[in-house]
């Protein structure tokens, strides 16, 4: 059975479901039920049309549910007026889906729960084996969420850069379990671009093709980190950059930059250099330029310090470093880089470690410590 | 989303300001403290912000290897070491400041006298998952 595309069908079901008058949270659930359904009937008995199907079982699970609901409360007004099953209407509602599962009035956790449950198609197990927390913990996490947004308008136009917030998490931030969350935020910001033309969505699906271009290589068979500079470069996914780099330029080329463009274009600097040395560092810099002027963000400045680092040399990359704060996440890690390509190893041993002491998870840390303790064995001899 | 440790000690952590062992509480402020507990573990369920909270008994034992072929040496329990763990919350926060308030909230459990303890608890972040994008 074609699970991608089950699950690609999920939010213009929901839709549907919202469109005829269920509300959110209940058609939500109801979307929930035929999926779970089709996964079960499906593989013996596929459907001709696979989103009527889901349309069907889906209003009428909701309209049992609000039956029981009002058969309790002694309310059965809604009830009659059921629409003829029929074709599903040609409007999409898919954008407006996004929009509400990343409201303003949700916490970044609960947006991206409730965009993977009502967007992605995920169940509430799924999700919550994902980002390692109880099943009725998420549960209530997504229930909550669907309650805080009952209020809001259904066909109100929502803002894209909180969508987007909200996909770059996924991404992100994802630990590894059963659902490959990587992936799952490449078919969700794919499936927007769809959706709404806007270059900051193309830029986003851009950066997220290019960095996962690169995955197989960024951790060696033990889990250890392999900077990017060590990477076997042969064995980056050459056609996800290619697709990336064309998604970038046609984005590009309309002339409205923003954020992910800019870190979309330094990924692809990156991608594009057939070795370490190749690489692009002063149009690289020029891009941390772009960034620092779009975002003004402390994280962006550190990082354009590694760059400047590589472009002109260790000393100017200290002397770009010295005007950060340094309790900044990773300032060790970029000092005591930049101290060891300036030659002074007793003192980059020192910051590796104190960068390690400091690093946010186990894999940098590890790799942190190993730095250290390569320089301090280089010292001793 | 970051997972924070809320942790409880037995002895090591600094004097709580309500500083009366459980066993000089009357039976019902001993209810009341683990009414509370349950309470905010009920609570926080609901927040979709519960993780896991367990109990350690105070007694333990040290272990080490002790070579090929033969059986682990086994030592202790030392009643002088300073640090002992009596427990824990796991949580799932959007972010350090919720920790924080959710850490205070779990030391503002009732005591002697019915009044909150003031219990000093360590709040410590989970080393997470590698991010994706980091250069």
């Amino acid at each position: 059975m074609d699970e991608a595309l089950l699950r690609s069908l999920t939010p213009s079901v929901l839709g549907i479901l919202v469109r005829r008058g269920a509300d959110f949270a209940a058609a939500e659930d109801a979307v929930q039920d035929a999926l779970v359904e089709a996964v079960r009937v499906w593989p013996a008995d596929p459907p001709r049309d696979p989103k009527g199907w889901l349309v069907t079982v889906a209003w009428r699970r909701f309209l049992d549910a609000t039956r029981a609901d009002a058969a309790r409360r002694r309310r059965e007004d809604l009830v009659d007026e059921e629409p003829a099953p029929g074709p599903a209407p040609a409007v999409d509602d898919t954008l407006q889906l996004y929009f509400l599962c990343a409201h303003p009035s949700l916490t970044p956790s609960s947006a991206v729960a409730l965009t993977l449950r009502a967007v992605g198609g995920l169940t509430t197990r799924q999700i919550a084996q994902a980002y390692l927390v109880p099943e009725a913990t998420m549960a209530q996490r997504i229930s909550r969420a669907k309650r805080t947004v009952s209020g809001v308008r259904f066909d109100q136009p929502g803002d894209v850069a909180t969508v987007l917030r909200v996909l770059y998490l996924v991404f992100n931030e994802g630990y590894s379990g059963d659902v490959d969350l990587a992936a799952e935020a490449i078919r969700l910001t794919r499936q927007l671009a769809a959706a709404i033309d806007h270059p900051e969505v193309a830029g986003l699906l851009a950066l997220m093709l290019l960095h996962h271009a690169r995955r197989a290589t960024r951790t060696a068979p033990d889990g250890s980190l392999v900077p990017l500079a060590e990477q076997d470069r042969g064995r980056w996914d050459t056609a996800s950059i290619a697709e990336g780099v064309e998604i970038l330029q046609a984005a590009l080329a309309r002339d409205r930059l923003g954020e992910f463009q800019a870190q979309a274009a330094i990924a692809a600097l990156h991608a594009d250099a057939p070795t370490a040395e190749e690489t692009d560092w002063v149009q690289i810099v020029e891009w941390y330029d772009e960034l620092v002027r779009l975002t003004d963000s402390p994280v962006v400045r550190l990082n354009r310090a590694v760059a400047v680092g590589e472009a002109d040399g260790p000393r100017a990359g200290l002397a770009a470093l010295a005007a950060l704060d340094d309790s900044l996440p990773r300032h060790a890690a970029v000092a005591a880089y930049l101290h060891e390509r300036d030659g002074d190893l007793a003192t980059a041993a020192r910051l590796y470690a104190e960068a390690a002491r400091k690093a946010p998870n186990l894999a940098e840390r590890d790799h942190l410590t190993r730095q250290a303790a390569r320089l301090n064995a280089r010292r001793c001899r | 989303m970051a997972k924070y440790l809320l942790l409880k000690h037995y002895r090591g952590a600094p004097a709580a300001v309500n500083d009366v062992p459980m066993d000089q509480w009357t039976p019902e402020e001993i209810s009341a403290h683990v009414q509370y507990m349950n309470d905010f573990a009920a609570r926080l369920e609901g927040t979709g912000e519960f993780v896991d909270a367990q109990a350690l008994a105070p007694e333990g034992r040290w272990v080490r290897y002790d070579g090929e072929g033969r059986p682990p040496v086994t030592d202790g329990p030392f009643a002088e070491t300073k640090d002992l763990i009596a427990g824990w919350m796991v949580i799932d926060v959007d972010s350090y400041e919720r920790a924080v308030e959710l850490a205070g909230e779990l030391s503002a459990a009732p005591g002697a006298g019915g009044k909150p303890i003031h219990e000093w608890l360590e709040v410590r972040p989970f080393l997470t998952a590698p991010p994706t994008i980091t250069e």
